[in-house]
């Protein structure tokens, strides 16, 4: 085990360290050995009505932020960048204790998160409205300004990267932010908020306030002074904040949320390269991905070798304590754990072929086997739910055209991926299935650069990219009156 | 009473006229004597299922209408603007007949809601994607996709506009529609559905379906093959679409809702033309606009000479047989007539009376253009929406506050300033928290500039290049693509 040094663990409002109103604090669990790590004080409602406070009022309209030169900001989130590049090492050692992750992993991701503050520090000062040649004697013209107050509510899974995405935009187009991470995943949250303090951004704009979803989650997406909710988690709980939105103002609300990915492999496809891809997209992050590839549809001509192949690269896989070089850690707490080896049980009991894996690791701390079905049908619950965890599900398929119609039968469209060499095969693809990112001979291939986001039950809205900044905005249009021949 | 001949009063589904699954109809009132006008046929969950399937299968990958070319669903809306013009006039003396409006103000919106239909006509092959340079081996691209099946739901202020700033764009992305107009004014959605018939928009893929909110609306809003739900309307609805949204899948919705916008005016404006476009901001469409000027903040040093011309030129506002030649017809019905009257008396109580303030005639739902001066800002006319032919003229003395004032609302759809001051003018425009802003005019929309509310007016834009964002999906596509290929 190593000594991570655990600075933070208090509500960090107005660039300050407070306990709760209530002094609560709960505790985080280790999923390794599942031992507490720490306590850290727990957010409620009267907190989040201080955080909300705060970050109204430094969204005033004459304050320090919003009088701030657009390219400020974006210097403020180049040095944020730097700072948290400095601290790598500490982080993703902060990452790996507190989310199980293995430490190499967290390390890159770290770095890979710099590179989205990067992105959106470059975008500050290129947020352009549009001047309008409008019908009429008038000049017309879009102001793209900052929505406003945003509740941004972020999962356990990527807690670093998804820190970023969430701030990053939202503080390049102005808008002050009220953030609560995931109750499993606190610590990094915090540290990063000493971070956004040392970069000098004004008391205000960034609060973070550790809590549950239930409690400060709510109080944030039932808030009347909250502008915008973006959330980052399960479909379930992205329904009800988006059922909340109209309550008690109009909140405008993006969710990411949960997928059911179909990664198709064809016939012409190498198989060992296609294994390779495939195992990566089920298995990244122990399976806790949202745009995981558990789907898993083999033309019938390649179907046998490949199978034979994912099973041999999964019970290769090496898992264990992520502080070590492995490739898997635990899975992140008790109730997702009990939750995957459920649907490894129900995926054996509705007669799937398991070829690798197929159950629970025998040693503290919440680990599961790679695990791979073969033979799986499209009705299994294996094949319809998202399990979230190492479980690949192998299906076999005759035709494009079947295919698509199966790659499509579900409420989710969040990612998907083809293998194949034929470039109308691949592009065809790509037009027809019903999914936020489709990928070519590659998965779960996500930069700063590329929207990313679900069709349907997936999410609404988009992160990263061009598109990733439009949510945090709201549209002016300025039209003033001007005689095409004017009397002057 | 001018003769309207009207045509169609059935469902329009699969570009075919059809009964009521359960054959009921009901009444589309005239406004001008409270008489019924005609039955149409009364669509509810059944129709709207019927509708939504129709719109899917013209959705299908494979169907004629996804297999056009961009540019042929623009042609197609251009024929739909020629077959618009053609019928303009019939158009304006059907919407008159149906919603009360001036018959030139009817047939000037006809011929403006064609110029949208063409100003979206050329939009549709031009709904770019982009390349990007993303991290990486690889090529990446982003393509923006119809989002699927849409339900719209209009509302009566404006029949034949409201219907074209919803079409027009979503036919532009690709989508496939169902569209229920306003239970007061189904006639011209009708008119316009054949139309769309004859224009040559394949079976399927524009469905309108008239009937009640509470059973038709919330059958569309609860669908669950129906992708995107857009709607213009009042908040109190608004916010029962968007808890709908999530229900049963999880709709995008975009919503146009009310507002009580703040028109502000300087000392230095010339007080005369200030009055004329204070007036037509509070008054046009008889009040019956989601973006009127309903709270008139005016400088000291102005006011009183404002407001005695305000109430001088809502005097002279001529108000009669929409088919004559007058300024406003009658309101649109008894609940909404009902409804101004209470708020007029409200305002009676509380504030200074100076133009108008009662009921005309007997019959038929006109109101006086009334005009109140001296209003504070927690008086009910000042803070609620009235959406009648009434005016509420307030006092303020500097910048800051008029901006705190004006701001002080959970509305946040239009607001105005007049003044000469450049200065003035663009900081006013920077801190009003609204989604439009006129300069020295008012409600100067054109298609081509996005419209839609901050706050509690709504969510999204229409017109311009914004409002077909609402209707497309982004897909990326990222291709592995070696920098050193092996080949």
């Amino acid at each position: 085990m190593v000594k991570v040094d655990i600075k933070y663990t208090k509500l960090f409002i107005n660039n300050e360290w407070v306990d709760a109103v209530s002094k609560k604090t709960f505790p985080t669990i280790n999923p390794q050995d599942e031992n507490v790590i720490t306590n850290v004080a727990e957010g409620d409602k009267a907190d989040i009505d201080i955080a909300v406070a705060a970050a109204r009022k430094a969204f005033h309209r004459y304050s320090n932020w919003r009088t701030m030169d657009a390219s400020r900001r974006g210097m403020l989130l180049l040095k944020l960048a730097e700072l948290i590049e400095s601290q790598a090492r500490y982080l993703a050692e902060l990452e790996t204790l507190d989310c199980g992750k293995p430490v190499k992993i967290a390390e890159e991701e770290v770095y890979y998160s710099t590179s989205v503050l990067r992105y959106y520090a470059g975008k500050a000062d290129k947020i352009l409205g549009s001047t309008i040649p409008a019908d009429g004697d008038v000049l017309s013209m879009t102001l793209k300004e900052p929505v406003g107050v945003c509740a941004q509510i972020i999962p356990w899974n990527y807690p670093i990267p998804m820190l970023s995405w969430k701030i990053a935009p939202a503080l390049a187009a102005g808008c002050t932010v009220v953030l609560k991470p995931a109750e499993q995943t606190p610590l990094t949250a915090l540290a990063i908020g000493a971070l956004i303090k040392e970069a000098g951004f004004p008391p205000g704009v960034v609060n973070i306030v550790p809590g549950y979803g239930h409690t400060a989650g709510a109080a944030l997406t039932h808030h009347p002074d909250v502008d915008k909710v973006a959330f980052t988690g399960s479909t379930e709980v992205g329904k009800l904040i988006l059922g909340a939105a109209p309550v008690a103002n109009l909140k405008r609300v993006t969710l990411e949320l949960g997928g059911k990915s179909p990664l198709v492999v064809f016939n012409d496809a190498d198989v060992e390269k296609a294994a390779q891809i495939a195992h990566a997209a089920a298995f990244a992050n122990g399976g806790q991905c949202c745009c995981a590839g558990t789907r898993t549809y083999v033309q019938a001509g390649v179907y046998d070798q490949f199978v034979t192949k994912a099973a041999e690269i999964a019970r290769n896989r090496c898992v264990g304590d992520p502080f070590d070089d492995v490739q898997q850690g635990p899975q992140i707490d008790k109730e997702m754990y009990n939750k995957v080896l459920s649907y490894i049980e129900a995926g054996r009991a509705e007669g799937a072929r398991c070829v690798a894996g197929g159950g629970k690791l025998d040693r503290k701390g919440y680990y599961v086997q790679p695990t791979v079905f073969a033979d799986v049908k499209d009705d299994m619950k294996i094949a319809r739910e998202e399990i979230f965890g190492p479980v690949q599900s192998v299906f076999k398929f005759d035709t494009f055209e079947e295919v698509i119609d199966r790659a499509n039968d579900t409420n989710y469209g969040l990612g998907a991926g083809v293998i194949t060499n034929d470039i109308t095969t691949a592009l065809t693809f790509a037009k027809h299935v019903r999914a936020g990112s489709v990928w070519i001979n590659t998965y779960d291939h996500v930069s700063s650069q590329t929207p990313f986001g679900g069709f349907k039950d997936s999410g609404l809205g988009r992160e990263l990219g061009e598109d990733g900044i439009n949510q945090y905005l709201e549209i002016k249009t300025v039209t003033v009156a001007l005689p095409k021949i004017p009397l002057l | 009473m001018v003769k309207v001949d009207i045509k169609y009063t059935k469902l329009f589904i699969n570009n075919e006229w059809v009964d009521a699954v359960s054959k009921k109809t009901f009444p589309t009132i005239n406004p001008q004597d409270e008489t019924v006008i005609t039955q149409v046929a009364e669509g509810d969950k059944a129709d709207i299922d019927l509708a939504v399937k129709a719109a899917v299968k013209a959705f299908h990958r494979y169907s004629e209408w996804r297999l056009l070319d961009a540019s042929q669903r623009g042609r197609l809306l251009l024929k739909l603007a020629d077959l618009m013009e053609r019928d303009v006039k019939y158009l304006g003396e059907l919407e008159t007949l149906d919603c009360g409006k001036p018959v030139a103000q009817a047939t000037g919106e006809a011929a403006w809601s064609a110029q949208i239909i063409r100003y979206y006509a050329g939009k549709a092959d031009k709904i770019l994607g982009n390349t990007i340079p993303a991290d990486g081996e690889v090529l990446s691209m982003t393509i923006k996709e119809p989002v699927g099946v849409c339900g719209q739901i209009l509302p009566w202020n404006y029949p034949i506009p409201m219907f074209v700033w919803k079409i027009a764009p979503a036919l532009a992305a690709g989508c496939t529609l169902v569209i229920k107009p306003a239970e007061q004014t189904p006639l011209t959605a009708l008119a316009l559905a054949a139309l769309i018939k004859e224009a040559g928009f394949p079976p399927g893929v524009v469905n309108v379906i008239p009937g009640y909110g509470p059973t038709a609306g919330a059958a569309l809003t609860n669908h669950p093959c129906v992708d995107k739900m857009a709607f213009t309307g009042s908040t109190e609805i608004g916010r029962i679409i968007m808890s709908g949204a999530p229900k049963v899948n999880l709709k995008r919705v975009t919503l146009e809702l009310g507002g009580k916008s703040p028109l502000v005016i300087f000392n230095d404006a010339d007080v005369e033309k200030a009055a004329q476009i204070a007036h037509r901001a509070a008054f046009a469409n008889a009040g019956q606009c989601c973006a009127a000027g309903t709270r008139t903040f005016v400088q000291s040093g102005i006011y009183e000479a404002f407001v005695a011309k305000a109430a001088e030129i809502a005097k002279k506002r001529t108000v009669g047989n929409p088919y004559e030649d007058v300024q406003q017809g009658p309101q649109i019905d008894n609940e909404m007539f009902t409804k101004v009257m209470g708020y007029i008396q409200s305002g009676k109580k509380e504030a200074r009376c100076v133009a108008g303030g009662d009921r005309i005639g007997k019959t038929g739902f006109y109101i006086q253009p009334t005009v109140f001066a001296d209003v504070k800002d927690d008086m009910k006319i000042a803070k609620e929406e009235i959406f009648g032919p009434v005016q509420s003229i307030l006092k303020f003395d500097t910048f800051d506050e008029v901006i705190d004032r004006a701001n002080n609302t959970n509305y946040g759809l239009g607001s105005g300033v007049v003044t000469k001051d450049i200065t003035t003018a663009l900081a006013f425009a920077k801190h009003i928290r609204a989604g439009t802003v006129w300069v020295n005019t008012y409600e100067h929309v054109t298609p081509q500039t996005p419209f839609g509310g901050f706050k509690e007016s709504g969510i999204g834009r229409e017109m311009g290049e914004e409002g077909i964002l609402q209707y497309l999906e982004n897909k990326t596509v990222t291709i592995n693509l070696p920098k050193k290929p092996q080949m």
